[in-house]
């Protein structure tokens, strides 16, 4: 079972029925025991980095969700969830997150051309930077999409897929048994639909 | 790089999908829900809904069919008309709206602008404006276009924008259901005010209308229609192709 994790940011009802569209069973749950029994979890988020990762340290949802990773257990964030993985975000402030991959989240107005409209909004192609079982059943240049100002800055060797908006932008990281994308898959039509899929299945098997 | 977004408009009253030519005369089309999957299926970067129903049993069977198209349908999806409210907002992003547009409601109550952007951030906030020119400029117009605000459209954009309008749809009445291509003149105007993504609407009646848009003017982000798209007479696979063969990026 894949629990999505619930901590009042933002609307869960998409995620939640492309999981039932693909046929897995999931959960969308604020219950520790729930998520400790799961597994795999899926951390999603919109709006702003300091509000949610107060959120999640508030409920405690946080410590649950990093404790679980780093004993293994299969976690996918989304968008606002993927930046969460990293150690900090310097949107509205300079705010902590939970460090699960090295790195940081940074305007894409410091690297990309000014004309270009922020946010970066709309479909783009994946530029696949490494094998990824996320990626398994996808293509090099298959469109996902994005809704961000924000990505994250990290090592390469974290970093599984780019997208080109002016300059490359970080589109999915992963580290071990911690991935994310910048991208909303369950706003990507068959794309998204067979990255969660492939999280549901590939990973961690 | 970024693709040119090509949106399907379905206007749904009772249940139903209708069409709109100078927003009168309505047809019953087809299933919003069945409609919807088959625009996503055949390539339809994205959908808007918009309720025309007046009545609260109409307002209800408009959610529910929103319910059921976002628990089918794995686009972007944004839901306009009747909002008015924050309540209104919270209504459709519950049942699975993306985005919400709001015209009429807009210009009831300017705040409702900025409380939405604050309360759901700038990018679930779409303005939708119906503009026609009047004495020599582009005049608002409100109630499906039926009503002369007095206002100026690119001072009610920019101020809107302002307020956190994270994307504008621009309906000229001038050139809807007319299908001699999309009002240029006045797109070019918005697209000059502000840095939000625009969306071109009314005119387009074959796929060239689309190419010359997006040639004309780089800065608009995408093109709606409705009936062209219902009734087949432009197919958006085609279309994209087009658009791909003419150096327009889209996603295939």
């Amino acid at each position: 079972m894949v629990a999505i994790v619930d901590y009042g940011v933002g609307n869960l009802f998409s995620l939640r029925s492309s999981f039932g569209k693909i046929g897995e069973e999931v959960t969308v749950t604020s219950d520790e025991t729930v998520l400790r029994s799961a597994e795999k979890i899926v951390l999603p988020g919109v709006g702003a980095f300091g509000d949610a990762a107060d959120k999640l340290e508030k409920s405690g949802l946080g410590r649950v969700i990093a404790e679980e990773a780093e004993a293994g257990k299969p976690l996918l964030g989304i968008c606002l969830g993927m930046q969460l993985l990293f150690e900090k975000s310097y949107e509205y402030g300079e705010y902590k997150g939970l460090g699960l991959i090295p790195g940081e989240v940074c305007a894409i107005s410091e690297i990309i051309p000014a004309e270009l409209k922020i946010p970066h909004m709309g479909w783009n192609a994946l530029n696949l930077r490494k094998p990824s079982l996320l990626f398994k059943r996808c293509r090099e240049g298959e469109f996902v999409y994005f809704v961000h100002s924000y990505h994250a800055v990290t090592e390469d060797k974290y970093i599984s897929a780019t997208t080109e908006y002016g300059a490359d932008l970080t589109a999915a990281v992963e580290s071990g048994n911690v991935y994310g994308c910048q991208f909303h898959p369950e706003k990507s039509g068959e794309v998204g639909l067979k990255i969660l899929k492939a999280f549901c299945g590939e990973v961690g098997t | 790089m970024i693709t040119k977004r090509i949106i399907p408009c379905l206007d749904v009253k009772d249940g139903r999908v209708v069409k709109g030519i100078n927003f009168k005369a309505l047809n019953d089309v087809a299933s919003p829900v069945r409609l919807a999957e088959y625009y996503s299926d055949c390539g339809a970067d994205e959908l808007v809904f918009y309720d025309i129903t007046a009545s609260a049993e109409g307002r209800a069977l408009f959610t529910e069919i929103l319910r059921e198209t976002a628990e089918n349908v794995f686009i972007p999806l944004t839901v306009g008309g009747g909002i008015g409210s924050l309540e209104d907002f919270d209504r459709v992003l519950k049942c699975g709206a993306d985005k919400v547009s709001v015209n009429s409601g807009a210009i009831r109550d300017p705040s409702l602008v900025g409380e939405a952007a604050k309360r759901y951030g700038d990018q679930c906030v779409v303005l939708s404006v119906d503009i026609k020119r009047v004495d020599g400029e582009f005049r608002v117009f409100a109630k499906g276009g039926r009503e002369d605000t007095g206002m100026e459209a690119i001072t009610w954009i920019r101020r809107c924008v302002d307020d956190g309008a994270g994307e504008v749809v621009v309906n000229s009445i001038d050139t809807d259901g007319v299908r001699t291509g999309f009002d240029l003149e006045m797109l070019a105007a918005v697209c000059q005010a502000v840095q939000v993504p625009v969306i071109a609407s009314g005119g387009a009646g074959r796929e060239e209308d689309f190419i010359t848009l997006f040639k004309t003017l780089p800065k608009v982000d995408a093109g709606l229609a409705a009936s062209v798209f219902h009734f087949a007479e432009i197919r958006i696979e085609e279309l994209k192709k087009k658009m791909a063969a003419n150096g327009i990026p889209a996603r295939l």
